[in-house]
């Protein structure tokens, strides 16, 4: 058995176990009786809780910690970059944007509406993104493009969030921003799984191409492999991915940034290799993050969001201080 | 027929020429040597051959056959290209870095192929070794060995000695000297001139994108170019490993 599938393996095992307790624990606690009945009675409250509230919620995180933890590992080797992430190169900025834009102009009513607006707003990003890459080469030049992109896409949010009428508009806008898998149902979780799921089949067929730019953009495009379509594929793959992770749960950083880091040694810098795991790794940090996120005891539920900028950013900067001899190349 | 011929080939660099009509070829079994000044053109030269410096007139041929007319896969099996980078992005170990120059073998089959590149060149010990724990010359040796896997008729290598130690000079220019020995064509751009002599068949001068001269190494650097490309007085000097370059800034 090879060394990424059994890393495969041991992380798939995690996510099993963190998704069992995420559903067996919440603020709720439960007597043996009503855990009786959550898995015997479907019409009992426990049942509800476990099975419609903590299990969708769960499944919700996953699939969203999962899609961002793929997108960040197939921008960090599109960029050869260990700092590139859907956040860094703008695609969950204008994700953002185009939910604001759906929200304010009353978009929420609709299902799906703002969800849709979300992944257009990532599509377009992506196609930017592609147009742009083609035309600069340096994969610092993307980098910049996607930073100068996400502050564009983050003033005009500012802007909609200022000249929005309604403060119910506001407040759904800051939600959307801050992050959340509170109150996800089965179908958010229906949703946003083929999405991520699509967006696995682009990234895998990208790998080659990820793995073999490993060398750099003169020794990527003198291999024999048709570059120009295996990096398109990793930005469809991307935007795809961030758009359905933004489009269910929005705006949630760090992660995407954070899981590829944390499996990097493991698949031994494999540029390829490293999108299971780090789509597991990804799911597995969100899925615990969420689950702490709701047992801490606060007024407000903390914002998914938050807790991850919260709890990542430092662990981040300890990855990267230790892994910086490694960047150093 | 040559492995690689280049008919007055042209190329910008932005809004700057960086060649002007070059003419030159690369036969089977012989190690050819750009040298020139920096600036000359080497690096565009090499860069033109392998398809990454758009035209702006002439053409390169691989086998007598046009490279635009060529795929992607097509290319990369006739020629194999070492770029002067040796920036490796993350850390892989060695046999897979020199795996990578035969992206459509089947891993059992290239990871074999990479293994024997690796003895090649003298980094068998570094087999399973990371890249990031590695010096400047094993990772030169390593990037060789990746140029060398795939077995492609043409080899291309761009300053391939730049900023390695003396030993680890000659043990890139004598592999490369063997593959062309073994019926290879070799282009390599060097800006030591002794060296260049003492391993090419051939030296192609270059200075501001034009071909000054070319023919047998001591020919071609003869002391009139040696000044007015180089700035230097220069004389060879016959040795018993080879010709020296004795010289002195004009």
């Amino acid at each position: 058995m090879s060394r990424t599938v059994r890393l495969c393996l041991a992380l798939g095992l995690c996510v099993i176990a963190a998704l069992a307790l995420a559903i067996l624990i919440g603020e709720t606690g439960f007597d043996r009786g009503q855990y009786a009945a959550a898995f015997g009675d479907p019409t009992s409250g426990p049942w509800e809780v476990l099975w419609q509230v903590r299990a969708p919620r769960a499944v919700c995180a996953l699939a969203v910690g999962a899609a961002l933890g793929l997108a960040g590992a197939v921008m960090q080797g599109l960029l050869r970059n260990p700092l590139a992430d859907p956040g860094v190169l703008g695609v969950s900025a204008t994700a953002a944007l185009g939910a604001a834009l759906a929200i304010v102009m009353g978009g929420a009513a609709v299902p799906g509406l703002v969800e849709i607006s979300a992944l257009i707003g990532a599509g377009l990003a992506g196609a930017m993104l592609i147009a742009a890459s083609s035309a600069m080469r340096a994969p610092e030049a993307l980098i910049l493009f996607g930073v100068a992109l996400s502050s564009f896409a983050g003033a005009l949010t500012a802007l909609i969030f200022n000249l929005s009428p309604s403060p119910i508009a506001q407040a759904e806008v800051m939600s959307w921003l801050l992050g959340s898998v509170q109150n996800r149902s089965w179908v958010d979780v229906a949703w946003v799984t083929p999405a991520v799921l699509v967006s696995a089949v682009f990234a895998v067929l990208a790998s080659p191409g990820l793995k073999m730019l490993t060398l750099g953009d003169e020794g990527a495009a003198t291999s024999g492999l048709s570059m120009g379509r295996l990096r398109a594929f990793a930005l469809i793959a991307a935007a795809l991915a961030t758009g359905a992770a933004v489009a269910v749960a929005g705006v949630i950083g760090f992660v995407g940034l954070a899981a590829p880091h944390l499996v990097r040694a493991a698949v031994r810098g494999d540029a390829g290799r490293i999108l299971a795991p780090s789509a597991l790794s990804g799911g597995l940090m969100l899925v615990i993050a969420d689950l702490l996120a709701r047992l801490t005891p606060t007024d407000q539920e903390l914002k998914l969001g938050v807790f991850t900028a919260l709890i990542g950013a430092p662990l981040f900067a300890l990855i990267a201080w230790r892994a910086a001899r490694e960047w150093r190349l | 027929m040559s492995l690689l011929s280049l008919e007055k080939v042209s190329a910008r660099l932005g809004k700057q020429a960086v060649l002007n009509g070059v003419d030159l070829t690369v036969g089977a079994g012989e190690v050819v040597a750009l040298c020139g000044p920096n600036g000359a053109g080497k690096s565009s030269a090499i860069r033109a051959a392998v398809g990454l410096a758009p035209l702006t007139g002439g053409a390169v041929r691989l086998d007598g056959d046009d490279l635009r007319g060529l795929s992607h896969r097509q290319r990369a099996e006739r020629v194999a290209y070492l770029p002067q980078e040796r920036r490796i992005a993350w850390n892989l170990p060695a046999f897979e870095v020199a795996a990578l120059g035969a992206p459509f073998l089947s891993g059992g089959d290239a990871m074999a192929r990479a293994e024997a590149a690796l003895i090649e060149v003298g980094a068998g010990h570094l087999i399973d070794r990371g890249v990031a724990d590695m010096s400047g010359g094993e990772r030169a040796r390593v990037l060789l060995a990746r140029a060398l896997v795939v077995g492609a008729p043409l080899l291309l290598a761009d300053e391939p000695i730049a900023g390695l130690d003396p030993d680890a000079q000659r043990l890139v220019l004598e592999r490369l000297r063997a593959r062309a020995d073994a019926g290879a064509g070799v282009l390599v751009s060097l800006h030591d001139l002794t060296l260049a002599a003492g391993f090419a068949d051939r030296v192609v001068v270059l200075d501001q994108g034009r071909v000054i001269a070319q023919g047998a190494p001591i020919e071609a650097l003869s002391p009139t170019v040696l000044r007015s490309v180089f700035g230097l007085d220069g004389e060879w000097v016959e040795a018993p490993n080879g010709p020296l370059l004795a010289a002195r800034r004009a």
